[in-house]
């Protein structure tokens, strides 16, 4: 078993004739995902990678019951396509664009809010459950099938985090790469549940970085239902602080925004804290020997 | 993206927030034909000399005085324009003040006494909404009153359905105290500075003070405006305000060429793809021993030319003794990067410090054979543990 993506997903690509599009569709469909077409407004009807394309992602839901949808739409149309996708009954949208402006994404969480659907992203590498769909940008190859789960606010610094654990002799069940942005769909703490809760994967490891307070949200669930270990580095600790926001914001976050402040939080709920990045996988292969 | 405070002013006046009249001026002479106008057209006596830079705290290090005549006018703004102004928020060697706001004064004798607000609106991330944040303990550091007197702090959230609405105003008004023609003011200010903040797409507005006048008048003294760089590309006339002298030089040179880059003040250089990794790496640094002397993504694409960029930006500061190149090559292949490493390195010419190059993911062990097989004096590794003790060395030799 897996979360979110597996074998059987039936994967729409939105944004799927620009560049991004084509290029990462070429990557999933060559790691074997099902991916079944892709919609570009205007060239409905047409082919392309040898799929069909559709005018909308309704057309595409009534002919092929996509169930999964990854975006790489421009930013100024992102949004746009997330809610066309949730509006057409997709269950999992991946977003991968970024630069999304912070006021699309609000709308966005307030009209996804109450529908059946799964947004993961913006700002994300995707997810990926290894050996079975690759639904992103993610270099397939670094990845093995296995029962370690992941959870990431970025890209190349969960390849690490996999690759390591790979290294290590750890497979993955599924790596979920939770974006970036101040406002993303799937938080730290939902995403870390869905591990917890699939019975596939005995391991976790949580990425996480400085500002907000996700990493801290998710530590207490694990406090209070974590059912199996959980690894974490939380990167930032040597960032400057307030290049992005003034006086106000450090009120806000309050405590739990720097990475020192996140890293007290996650020991004393438990969790396996690294402080060097290099040590991931490591620690994981300890905690599973 | 910052704005001045003239130019975050100027925005909230267009949308209706009452602000004191001001002109910005670039010298004395100016500053004297300001003061002149602004007398005519509100009756002020008296104006303040603002010195207009990126960072807040102005008032403590010197940048906003008083001028009580003309000559007091063109006294402080010849002192002020042009000095290193140090407050608690820049650099300790201050920032150069290039042009100042002269502002009516707006503290005149009336009626009833004034008195000062705090009021920030900005995005609550763990609600996904937007909040208020307001204080009737304005006109002073809000961080000092939120440890002080937390139960000073009040906040209001705007749900995204329905947008502010009008009782949340009143509310508002009613926790700062307000009474008569003062209370309703601050209604329609409240609520013409929300609507801003959603027009702009700002991510922080901080009003500190707002002023109650002594004629009961409600005015945004000062103002720091943020606005969401990823919505820049709608708001062309904002965009037009960006002030490249108040940016560092190697961060916007770095910008020409893609690469993120933040200057800081350690001794080893990075250069890595993607933000996650890059304070991965920073943070590496510094457990081996070392202080990072930047934070530099290349990006996805990690090419030759972005390389060597990078190379030459982190080469300009002085205190940069190694440089730690951390590539985790997913979709970009490690030998291509690994020839862009080499053909910088040539390029440029003499490099007088350390490069440690780590490569990993496709292609990764060809990557470490032409570096290794270039003859150049670049230490190559794979795992980033094998990079970390790397830096462990050369920071001892």
């Amino acid at each position: 078993m897996s979360v979110l993506v597996n074998k059987h997903s039936k994967v729409l690509v939105q944004g799927f004739t620009g560049n991004e599009g084509t290029f990462h569709a070429t990557q999933m469909i060559e790691y074997g995902t099902n991916v079944i077409g892709g919609v570009t407004p205007g060239k409905g009807g047409s082919t392309h990678l040898d799929k069909p394309v559709f005018n909308t992602v309704a057309d595409a839901v009534s002919a092929t019951q996509a169930d999964v949808s990854v975006i790489f739409v421009p930013p100024p149309f992102a949004a746009d396509a997330i809610m066309e996708a949730a509006d057409a009954g997709i269950k999992v949208i991946v977003c991968i664009t970024e630069g999304i402006p912070v006021k699309d994404m609000l709308t966005v969480k307030q009209y996804i809010s109450g529908k059946d659907c799964i947004l993961v992203g913006p700002n994300c590498p995707g997810v990926i459950t290894p050996g079975e769909a690759k639904v992103g940008i993610m270099p397939g190859f670094i990845h093995n099938p296995g029962t370690i789960g992941i959870v990431s606010r970025s890209g190349t610094l969960t390849y690490e985090a996999v690759d390591q654990l790979t290294k290590a002799g750890l497979g993955q069940s599924t790596a979920i790469g939770i974006g970036g942005d101040p406002i993303n769909g799937t938080s730290t703490k939902e995403a870390v549940k869905l591990l917890m809760e699939d019975p596939a994967t005995t391991g976790i490891v949580m990425i996480g970085e400085i500002g907000g307070n996700m990493e801290a949200e998710a530590a207490y669930y694990i406090r209070d239902f974590g059912n199996k270990p959980v690894v974490s580095f939380i990167a930032g600790a040597t960032a400057p602080k307030g290049r992005t926001m003034g006086h106000a914001g450090a009120i806000v976050g309050g405590k739990a925004d720097t990475a020192e402040a996140k890293k007290e939080i996650l020991r004393d709920c438990g969790i396996h804290v690294v402080d060097s990045p290099a040590e991931i996988g490591k620690k994981m292969a300890e905690l599973m020997a | 993206m910052n704005l001045h405070e003239f130019q975050g002013k100027s925005i909230l006046k267009q949308y209706g927030v009452t602000v004191p009249e001001g002109i910005v001026a670039f010298t004395a002479d100016e500053a004297v034909s300001a003061a002149k106008m602004l007398t005519e057209k509100t009756g002020t006596n008296w104006w303040v000399v603002k010195a207009q830079i990126h960072a807040g705290g102005r008032g403590k290090g010197g940048g906003v005085k008083l001028a009580k005549s003309l000559d007091e006018v063109s006294d402080l703004s010849k002192k002020i324009l042009g000095m290193m102004l140090v407050t608690p928020q820049t650099k300790s060697e201050g920032k150069k003040v290039n042009k100042v706001l002269i502002q009516q004064d707006v503290y005149y004798p009336g009626p009833t006494p004034t008195s000062e607000f705090y009021m920030s609106v900005m995005l609550d991330r763990a609600m996904a909404q937007n909040m208020i944040l307001y204080s009737p303990r304005g006109g002073m550091d809000i961080e000092a009153v939120a440890e002080e007197t937390p139960d000073q702090i009040f906040k209001e959230y705007i749900d995204p359905k329905t947008g502010l609405q009008a009782f949340q105003c009143r509310r508002i008004a009613f926790n700062l105290g307000l009474t008569g023609d003062a209370w309703k003011a601050m209604l329609g200010f409240v609520n013409s500075l929300y609507n801003a903040f959603v027009a702009i797409d700002a991510s922080l507005f901080e009003i500190n003070p707002v002023l109650k006048t002594s004629d009961n008048k409600i005015l945004a003294v000062d103002c720091k405006v943020v606005v969401d760089n990823n919505a820049l590309y709608r708001h062309p006339e904002i965009a037009n305000m960006r002030d490249l002298d108040e940016e560092d030089p190697m961060e916007v040179e770095a910008g020409h060429f893609g690469l993120n880059f933040v200057k800081l003040d350690g001794n080893i250089g990075c250069m890595v793809n993607g933000a996650g990794l890059a304070m991965a790496t920073m943070d590496m640094i510094k457990l081996y021993g070392g202080e990072p002397a930047n934070f530099l993504d290349v990006g996805g694409t990690a090419n030759a030319k972005r390389v060597e960029e990078a190379f030459r930006i982190i080469l300009k500061d002085p205190n940069v003794k190694a440089i730690l190149v951390n590539i985790f090559g997913g979709i970009v292949r490690c030998d291509r990067v690994a020839q862009g490493v080499v053909d910088a390195y040539n390029n440029i010419g003499e490099i007088n410090v350390p490069i440690i190059v780590r490569l990993q993911g496709t292609n990764a062990v060809e990557g470490k054979k032409l570096i290794d097989d270039s003859g150049l004096k670049v230490h190559s590794a794979i795992l980033l543990q094998e990079a970390a003790e790397l830096v462990k060395q050369v920071i001892a030799n």
